[in-house]
């Protein structure tokens, strides 16, 4: 991999020690690595003005900066054109301010969303989100991910809860938007520029959520068919007044299942229930375990190499997208699983090796272009990776959100290479 | 303007779509908010994209700026002209394009009427959520320009929960797709920051719209108190239970009265008046309901009364949703602003509201989205009198102050746009109104695209070009530089 500068070689390490402390600067090691890009060294400011001072000093040196949460998702995206310094916001993880009454909370980037959870939890709220690995995954790395999960299908994603943000930018600015009231239109909204831009606008230091009560009572149940009959229930599920917390197909090779989860009081759930099992008719739903919702999470495991893939489609087409799943994987003799959210949103797994992984996902990735759709080579082996771009061909907004990126980071300082199109 | 120019837009829109004619023009020279007023040189009323696109050609050659218009029923001055440029109204661009509901899409050309969507797949048990008070008038172009609110939104999400894409003109004429049908398309979320920006950033000519089934049952509950603060109580004696209703407003004495003389909507005569809609699964509505009965009559409510039927539940909001308009009955001027602030900060902030409007000697009439702390302080006044417009606007001006002092927003859905553009230096520190506009300078580097707003001084937006370097897909062939 050809690095994009070769100025690391005088750069002076130690007035970086000076700013962020010298027990915060440590050589990196192999395990630092970014797709096999070794950084040289890792910085671990402890202040939000010291990452930002951190972060200017870097780009004032030409050096190119990966940012880093709980290191859960760094192999997302196209491997790094070039690293030289791994910024962590380790250190910054503290959660600042839970308003319960007013139900938001301030929370530094660094800060473990299962921490964060707990916190939340001690006042009966919660950040309704279930994204990956919550003990290790991070805010900073949630949002720069967009990262997502079963309470999708009622809450929204991070845009919904986001109301507020702080950034850092190559040339050492520190910007916020948004604030902690809800309610708030004042201004461009940079949290929502910055939830999925991969940490190649700028660096987040501090979020701003609105929160919502933990729910008095759940239920779920699960319900096996075939994949048609299941998506098919899934929109009639999704035309009745009923109100799911979660809607979730999963499928694999000849089993198939929609699991639903309902939340909110004793009766309320019960007439919910009554109700989806007079819907699905003749197969009833049996009470699922609350594991059923950790699926999503539960794909991403296992020893053998595996591309896992995050598609988006419209919600009638769940069925389509894992038919062309399982054709592609049978073609490649690849093994296969899927797990959706009724949203549209969901992960496909294939096992198999590198050459076949490859074509399965560019054909893959052409036949959910077609229905409309997207498709993104998300958890990508390196070899896989090379040569494609893992987000996906361009939009007609292409250039536009290269001019967006040369105005937050014209040098090309944070994460070069790793986002859509080269970016 | 020149005579070519006018030529060429009056080939592009046909002499129909052209206006230029002084008293025709005066019809667009303000929008809700009348105190200010600028005469455009021309007004053009496109019929579709292409039309736009080959408007803000001309405009981007010539350096002409352009405010888009929809109703013009803004609020902050958002749509107001400037001086030298045209106006490019999208009333005519009023089609529902597609109605999806097995996947719960719509998508509509920006003229169109917030309730038509509504209307249009009503029949079928669905609603488009987000319902300013203005939605039988205003359009969705500029609810997506102002990321529009209304009363359900605290449950639902503003207008941006429910805008899933969008076909948008850029400043030079480009056409671009922010979104689209499906969820999380890859690269930045332009999407959202598109929505809110006030017309800044090029004009939306296509939008695609999530619509949603309508709740099984939707219950309303009145209650009456003897002020705003045992009102307030209430309200977050609700929230802390762990409750999330479809709505929370709240009116005080001044207002109720404004309303009860515009629509009768039977309101108790009191000090705090709480309006509590909840919905969803019966059983569970039913639960609810008699926990927040319970809350409210242990805050002091004297008077509770659930609406029974569904033309009693429309009378008790229309009566809500009249409030602003209605206030012209025991005042013959005022002015609306659109504060938030913490929830929790609500008594302390009405206080505050108190003692001022008794200082200057100015009424203040109040209307609440108290759930989610957006003050709608109607500042009463009488223009007839000398001076004393100036001494309502310094008042409407403090009582922003107080809501960015409590922590909160200048702004929670009628747009900073041209009356509040000072306070945002108030609200935001000068790096983040900076990097604000870095935003603007990639999508409208030459500032044309209603200039002036948002905004208290403009950023020249000088290139900054990033240094060339090749991505290795690009050396290896395989993608196109940006
Ligand atoms: C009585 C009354 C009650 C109201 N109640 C509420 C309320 O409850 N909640 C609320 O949020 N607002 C409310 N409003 C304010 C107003 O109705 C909303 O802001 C509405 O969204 C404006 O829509 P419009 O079509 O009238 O837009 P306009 O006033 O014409 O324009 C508003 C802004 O949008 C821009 N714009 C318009 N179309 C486009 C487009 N296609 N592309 C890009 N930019 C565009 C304009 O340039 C301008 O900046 C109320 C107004 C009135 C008069």
């Amino acid at each position: 991999m050809p690095a994009e500068t070769g100025v690391t070689t005088h750069v002076s390490w130690p007035e970086l020690a000076e700013i962020v402390g010298k027990e915060h600067l440590s050589a990196a090691d192999t395990t630092d690595a970014i797709d096999g890009v070794a950084p040289q060294m890792v910085a671990e400011p402890g202040t939000d003005e010291d990452l930002a001072r951190a972060l200017r000093w870097a780009h004032g040196a030409g050096l190119k900066v990966a940012p880093r949460g709980g290191g859960t998702k760094l192999g997302w995206g196209n491997p790094p054109a070039s690293c030289d310094l791994v910024l962590s916001t380790s250190r910054l993880n503290s959660c600042l301010e839970h308003a319960w009454a007013d139900m938001t909370v301030i929370v530094e980037a660094g800060c473990r969303v299962g921490d964060l959870q707990k916190a939340l939890a001690e006042h009966g709220q919660r950040l309704a989100l279930d994204p990956l690995w919550p003990e290790r995954a991070t805010i900073g790395g949630i949002l720069s991910t967009n990262d997502s999960g079963t309470l999708r299908v009622r809450y929204g994603s991070l845009r919904d809860l986001i109301i507020g943000i702080t950034v850092a930018l190559p040339d050492g600015t520190l910007a916020k938007s948004g604030g902690k009231v809800v309610k708030n239109v004042a201004g461009y909204d940079l949290a929502k520029l910055f939830t999925g831009a991969l940490g190649t606008l700028g660096v987040i230091v501090q979020a701003i959520f609105r929160l919502h009560p933990l729910p008095r009572e759940s239920r779920s149940l699960s319900f096996s068919g075939t994949l048609e009959s299941l998506n098919q229930l899934l929109l009639t599920i999704q035309a009745s007044k009923l109100t799911p917390t979660g809607l979730q197909l999963q499928a694999e090779q000849g089993s198939a299942q929609l699991d639903i989860r309902f939340d909110g009081t004793a009766a309320g759930i019960q007439a919910q229930v009554k109700q989806v099992q007079q819907i699905a008719g003749s197969v009833p739903g049996a009470d699922a375990p609350a594991s059923v919702w950790a699926s999503h999470q539960a794909i991403w495991g296992g020893a053998v190499p595996a591309l896992v893939s995050k598609f988006s489609v419209l919600p009638a087409q769940f069925a389509a997208v894992c038919a062309q799943v399982e054709r592609v994987a049978e073609a490649q003799s690849l093994a296969w699983k899927v797990v959706g959210q009724s949203v549209g949103a969901g992960y496909a797994r294939l096992e198999g090796n590198e050459q076949a992984l490859r074509t399965a996902l560019l054909t893959m990735r052409d036949q959910v272009a077609r229905m409309g759709g997207t498709m993104v080579g998300l958890g990508c082996p390196v070899a896989v990776k090379r040569g494609l771009d893992v987000w996906g061909p361009p939009s007609d907004a292409q250039s536009l959100m290269v001019r967006v990126k040369q105005r937050f980071d014209p040098d090309r300082t944070l994460n070069p290479g790793r986002f859509l199109g080269g970016i | 303007m020149e005579a070519g120019i006018l030529n060429e837009f009056r080939a592009i829109v046909g002499a129909s779509g052209l206006i230029t004619e002084r008293e025709e023009l005066s019809t667009y020279e303000c929008d809700g908010l009348t105190m200010f007023r600028v005469l455009p040189l021309a007004v053009l009323l496109p019929t579709s994209t292409e039309q736009v696109q080959a408007i803000m050609r001309v405009c981007h050659r010539e350096k002409i700026p352009f405010v888009a218009r929809g109703s013009g029923t803004g609020l902050s001055g958002g749509a107001l002209p400037v001086a030298n440029g045209i106006v490019i109204s999208l009333t005519r661009m009023n089609r529902i394009l597609d109605v999806d509901l097995t996947n719960q899409r719509v998508i509509v050309e920006p003229g169109v009427m917030n309730l038509n969507v509504t209307a249009r797949v009503a029949s079928d048990g669905y609603f488009f959520a987000p319902d300013p008070s203005s939605q039988q008038v205003c359009s969705i172009g500029g609810n997506v320009a102002e990321n529009s609110g209304g009363a359900h939104c605290l449950k639902y999400g503003f207008t941006t929960t429910h805008v899933l894409g969008l076909e948008v003109v850029l400043p030079d004429g480009s056409l671009v797709h922010l979104g689209g049908q499906t969820l999380d398309h890859p690269g930045y979320d332009l999407l959202g920051v598109f929505v809110g920006s006030e017309g800044t950033l090029g004009i939306a000519t296509k939008v695609i719209l999530r619509v949603m089934k309508k709740p099984e049952v939707i219950q309303v509950l009145l209650a009456a108190f003897n002020s705003t603060n045992e009102a307030g109580a209430a309200v977050s004696g609700i929230i802390a239970a762990g409750m999330l209703p479809a709505a929370i407003e709240m009116m005080d004495n001044l207002a109720i009265q404004a309303a009860e003389a515009a629509v009768h909507a039977n309101y108790p005569n009191c000090g705090g008046l709480l309006l509590v809609e909840l919905d969803g699964p019966a059983p569970e509505v039913e639960t609810l309901m008699e926990e927040v009965a319970d809350v409210c009559t242990k805050c002091g409510a004297w008077e509770i009364h659930v609406a029974q039927s569904d033309a009693e539940r429309a009378r008790v909001w229309k009566g809500r949703k009249a409030a602003f308009a209605a206030v012209g009955r025991i005042s013959p001027a005022y002015i609306v602003q659109d504060g938030v602030i913490p929830r929790t900060a609500l008594p302390q902030v009405m206080s505050e509201v108190v003692r001022l409007s008794s200082e200057v000697g100015l009424r203040v009439a109040n209307v609440f989205h108290a759930g989610d702390g957006n003050l709608h302080p109607l500042v009463l006044y009488d223009d007839s009198v000398p001076g004393q417009d100036k001494l309502a606007e310094k008042l409407a001006g403090d009582i922003l102050r107080l809501c960015i002092k409590a922590g909160g927003s200048i702004t929670g859905e009628h747009g900073v746009g041209q009356e509040k553009k000072m306070f945002m230096a108030e609200m935001f520190a000068e790096p983040d109104l900076e990097t604000m506009q870095l935003v603007r300078c990639a999508f409208d580097p030459e500032n044309l695209s209603n200039p002036e707003k948002i905004f208290p001084r403009p950023r020249l937006c000088g290139e900054r070009p990033g240094v060339y370097e090749p991505h290795p897909l690009e050396i290896a062939g395989v993608a196109e530089r940006f």
